[in-house]
């Protein structure tokens, strides 16, 4: 079985009456890679990952997660899935470890309540209604809820949105806990691009429902070789040559260059091209 | 074959395991929820208290007091109420708040749910015909039966007009936008039966003739009628719609939103919201 991909999607169409939600979309993510999908709000990220959770219809195209159609899976495949959605209110009158442990029952070799809480850091809340949880304990609940039956694959459906930055970063190192000691498999979806960098093995761009670009964070939109823009006072330019260029510079300026960066274009610079070209 | 497919994996847990665990979460959560205590659990017992005590008198014929007619009606709606609207807005909350969809993202059987939703729905039940056979016989010297042949009545029009209710319950759930509209959206049904099924209106024989019709279409008038068969003496029969118990016909009704019910629920439950698929 190794080698198999834990996701792959070929022509991924789905349509809400009028509006094209996912469009001929493309996607393959291998076992054990982290891939983030990125793009605006109603790009159709939402859309491709609750079809690939089974939560969805789709009109058209083949989609296998972990070897098997969403729309046709069993129980056993649902045990080595793992979801956590953006929008879940629900358990609120139970306590974190009520919840984790009854949902822990569900699976047929979960892991130890306890210690999923202890992971996502929720051990001093454990006997805490879940109702009275900030905004970030309740995502890392749901993280808890999520990873509690060993899943092989993991859905994450924006999970810091609305997170202040530390808890951001709290989350962060979590995900990248799961990912690197249990070699779990992640897509998750984000429009923050910090988030994409930070996490992901691979970004998937995704806008107006198709993929518009795909590749690791450092090479993404051939970020990598893409020209380096130097800016001054009152010039910018672009070059392969960037030393070349200041050196010229300082001679004009006959020293320091006023209001002098080099920089190859940020992560945000092609996202936002590539949103732009895009649309 | 690889030597890890010879390895006996664990199974998955069962159904009915499943739906008891179920059942002791969603007791759990329901006696939590204090709305939930108050309004489906214990608003029967406080009617019963305050029109119990509001109306007096003896019916002509008889030595039964309007607040004896009155129990066994709302011990009826008591039911309803323990079935019908907690099962309805308890499902339309779970399909508002992402349980059920949770649920689906888990290897839950999609029985496990149902299973639990019955097994809680049947102890709160319980719990209220207890509580409100409790008021009337301590409040209002409500007598009860020592002939076998009336608590076995009392089992099949219980069982019949539960399950019914329940049914009717998970099928409305579906009417529901969403949690916040599941009260009001299950709670006007139910006043309006319990009206003109001859419950917070009592004689049921007073009732205006077309309204008795509609009433009689429904499980509450023949649950509340079956119920006072247990607990009156038959000397209060001039005061029914018509001079008999009619344990035949209660038992056709109750037995036909039983299987209608069921109907309903297989063809209309939605495990998603209204938003489209």
């Amino acid at each position: 079985m190794t080698g198999t991909p834990a996701v792959r999607v070929r022509g991924l169409r789905k349509t809400y009456r009028d509006t094209v939600a996912v469009a001929d979309l493309d996607l393959d993510v291998a076992a054990g890679e982290v891939v983030a999908l990125l793009g605006p709000n109603g790009a159709g990220k939402t859309s491709t990952i609750e079809i690939l959770e089974g939560h969805r219809d789709r009109d058209a195209g083949e989609v296998s997660v972990l070897g098997l159609d969403p729309a046709r899976a069993d129980l056993d495949w649902r045990a080595r899935i793992g979801i956590v959605t953006q929008d879940g209110a629900d358990l609120t009158e139970l306590t974190v470890r009520e919840a984790v442990g009854h949902f822990a029952h569900y699976f047929p070799h979960a892991r130890d309540p306890r210690e999923v809480i202890e992971l996502v850091g929720l051990t001093g809340k454990a006997t805490a209604r879940v109702r009275t949880l900030s905004g970030g304990q309740r995502r890392r609940l749901d993280v808890a809820i999520g990873v509690v039956g060993r899943p092989r694959l993991l859905f994450l459906d924006e999970p810091t949105t609305g997170f202040d930055p530390q808890a951001r970063r709290q989350f962060w190192t979590l995900i990248r806990r799961l990912a690197g000691d249990d070699g779990c498999t992640i897509l998750l979806s984000t429009h923050y691009l910090e988030e994409a960098e930070a996490l992901a093995d691979r970004v998937a761009v995704i806008v107006g429902g198709r993929i518009v670009a795909d590749g690791s964070p450092a090479t993404l939109g051939g970020r990598a070789t893409a020209r380096t823009v130097v800016r001054w006072a009152d010039g910018r330019q672009e070059t392969d040559d960037p030393a070349a260029l200041v050196a010229a510079l300082t001679r004009r300026y006959g020293g320091a260059v006023p209001g002098l960066t080099v920089s190859r274009p940020s992560l945000e610079d092609v996202y936002l091209d590539l949103i732009g070209a895009a649309s | 074959m690889t030597a890890t497919a010879h390895r006996t994996a664990p199974r998955r847990p069962s159904a009915a395991r499943l739906g008891l665990h179920r059942a002791s979460i969603e007791l759990k959560v329901f006696f939590r929820e204090r709305d939930a205590v108050v309004f489906t659990f214990a608003m029967p017992a406080v009617i019963l208290v305050l029109l119990g005590s509001i109306f007096d008198g003896i019916y002509s014929g008889s030595d039964v007091t309007s607040a004896q007619y009155l129990a066994p009606s709302m011990i009826a709606a008591g039911v309803a109420s323990a079935t019908f609207i907690n099962l309805g807005a308890g499902i339309a909350a779970d399909r508002d708040d992402g349980t059920l969809r949770r649920l689906r993202g888990a290897p839950m059987p999609p029985s496990a749910y149902f299973i639990g939703k019955i097994l809680m729905a049947m102890v709160i039940t319980v719990c209220e015909t207890v509580l409100l056979l409790g008021v009337g016989v301590v409040a209002f010297d409500l007598s009860l039966p020592t002939e076998p042949a009336r608590w076995l009545t009392f089992g099949w029009v219980f069982l019949l007009g539960a399950t019914a209710c329940a049914l009717a319950g998970i099928a409305a759930s579906s009417l529901a936008r969403s949690a916040r509209s599941a009260g009001a959206v299950m709670n006007l049904p139910y006043l309006v039966l319990a009206f003109i099924s001859g419950v917070f209106y009592t004689p049921v024989g007073q009732l205006p003739e077309p309204l008795v019709t509609v009433g009689s279409l429904f499980p509450l008038k023949w649950m509340a009628q079956g119920f006072r068969s247990v607990f009156l003496p038959d000397s209060i029969l001039p005061q029914e719609v018509v001079p008999s118990w009619e344990h035949g016909r209660t038992a056709l009704v109750l037995a036909a939103w039983c299987i209608g019910g069921m109907v309903l629920c297989l063809t209309t439950f939605r495990w998603q919201g209204r938003r489209g698929r």
